[in-house]
């Protein structure tokens, strides 16, 4: 038994939020570079451009890329052979959550009820906390920072067996067509298939977090991926959605098995601010 | 593309003039608002209280920005999405709001009421937000600091860029653009 104290996770926590906000992923970096040549419209590509140099100053001068610095989900992939001591966990995450936002400059956006009483929490408590336990005395970190002008273009549908593979692509597809400017293309999309109602959500926002050279190791997936994310550039959307090709870097699909008589998809949406770090404690 | 410059408060015939497409560098004062200010603001106005600030030929910025770090005005201060504010914009724009600034598609409701009224829509680009507030000179809260970063504050811009999503006749890059690049 390895025994990890809570302050461990506390400080890891906030580095990684820090560093979520301040530096976007070489993968997106390039791949906005490299549209921002090759996209057919010239709007398209001063979008582009405006979107590197943006980057860029989030980096050099630390602070956030976008304003909506989101709520903040944390996955914590715990090892069965770890302790942790000194505090509860929970703590320990809201405890980095809070003092990221505090330290770091960034916005609070967290309302303590949903209906009835939106209040602003101040600190951007609670984080939203994913644990899985896995094999292992180690704890993986990724925590993710998402924005709600994408979350709110998010969907999920229950399909059908019958449905097959165009149901799924021609979902998608639906999702980033009625979004269309909403939640800032170039978009990420994170697809979910199968399992139940909340793994099919739940395997979408963890495709949102995966680098984007990353490919399904299926390659009929892999192929899938591909599909939706073609039929959904050649919608025109384009960066901003104000025309242009393109208008999603990627689609990531996770599966699981499901019921006899199911096909969940949940297709999540993640804007170019896709914001993410990977840390193991 | 050659830039637009555009004075800030607006001028009425400016706005008249300005066509979707249009790319502007904003230079002047305006109000920011989102979600809990648009409500606040339209229930004032309901019962006859007076706005924290007089709308007269404003532009409103969707907006809520990330604190100000030592050395900033403000902090990263991109658009929000504007369709949460359709349901209260045609009463602002009705109480003399001239132009409003974020992103996204409007309402058929909003889009008529710009036409009514002589209005304008600008769009700048979402999460562009570092560099936007790299333009922004100078910000101080003018009601409901309650609110955070949802409160209304007053920015000084200088060559702040956007371009014309919307004009006064309804045009829309939203529905012009992406068909010329659909396959
Ligand atoms: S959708 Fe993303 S980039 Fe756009 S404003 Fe929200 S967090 Fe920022």
């Amino acid at each position: 038994m390895r025994e990890i104290e809570a302050c461990r996770i506390t400080q890891e926590i906030k580095r990684l939020i820090l560093e979520a906000s301040y530096r976007i992923g070489p993968d997106v970096d390039s791949a906005i570079r490299a549209a921002a040549e090759t996209d057919p419209s010239p709007t398209a590509r001063a979008v582009l451009r405006q979107l590197a140099e943006n980057y860029e100053i989030a980096r050099t001068e630390s602070v956030a890329i976008c304003q909506d610095t989101g709520m903040a989900i944390v996955f914590l992939d715990i090892g069965q052979d770890v302790h942790v001591t000194g505090g509860s966990l929970s703590q320990a995450v809201d405890e980095g959550v809070r003092s990221a936002y505090r330290d770091g400059y960034l916005r609070k956006s967290v309302v303590r009820d949903p209906l009835y009483d939106r209040t602003n929490t101040q600190d951007n408590t609670p984080g939203v906390t994913h644990v899985q336990i896995v094999p292992g005395d180690r704890i993986g970190v990724t925590v993710t920072l998402k924005g709600f002008g994408s979350e709110n273009m998010s969907q999920i549908k229950m399909l059908v067996p019958a449905d097959g593979e165009s149901g799924v692509v021609d979902f998608a597809v639906r999702v980033a067509e009625q979004a269309g400017p909403n939640p800032c293309p170039p978009i990420i999309l994170g697809v979910g298939i199968g399992g139940t109602f909340e793994t099919a959500a739940l395997m979408a926002k963890r495709m949102t977090a995966r680098p984007i050279d990353q490919w399904n190791p299926d390659p009929r997936y892999a192929a899938l991926e591909k599909k939706i994310s073609d039929r959904i550039n050649a919608l025109g959307i384009g960066p901003a959605g104000t025309g242009g090709r393109t208008t999603c870097l990627k689609v990531s699909i996770e599966t699981c098995p499901t019921h006899i008589a199911g096909m969940p998809v949940a297709v999540n949406v993640c804007c170019h601010a896709a914001r993410h770090a990977h840390g193991v404690i | 593309m050659e830039n637009v410059s555009v004075s800030l408060p607006l001028d009425p015939r400016q706005v008249l003039a300005l066509r979707a497409g249009d790319s502007v560098l904003l230079t002047g004062p305006l109000y920011t608002g989102r979600d809990a200010a648009h409500r606040r603001m339209v229930e004032a106005l309901n019962e006859g209280r007076e706005l924290p600030f007089d709308p007269k030929n404003q532009l409103i910025y969707y907006v809520g920005p990330a604190p100000a770090s030592p050395g900033h005005a403000v902090g990263p201060a991109g658009p929000t999405t504007s369709y949460r504010m359709d349901a209260y914009a045609p009463r602002l724009m009705e109480a003399g709001i001239r132009g409003m600034m974020g992103k996204g598609k409007r309402s058929g409701e909003v889009v008529a009421a710009m036409k009514r009224f002589g209005c304008v829509y600008f769009g700048a680009v979402g999460g562009a937000a570092a560099l936007i507030s790299r333009r922004i000179l100078k910000s101080e809260v003018v009601a409901w600091p309650d609110l955070g970063t949802e409160a209304v504050h007053r920015f000084w811009v200088e060559n702040l860029p956007a371009v014309v999503l919307i004009d006064s006749l309804g045009n829309n890059l939203y529905e012009s653009e992406p068909p010329k690049y659909r396959l």
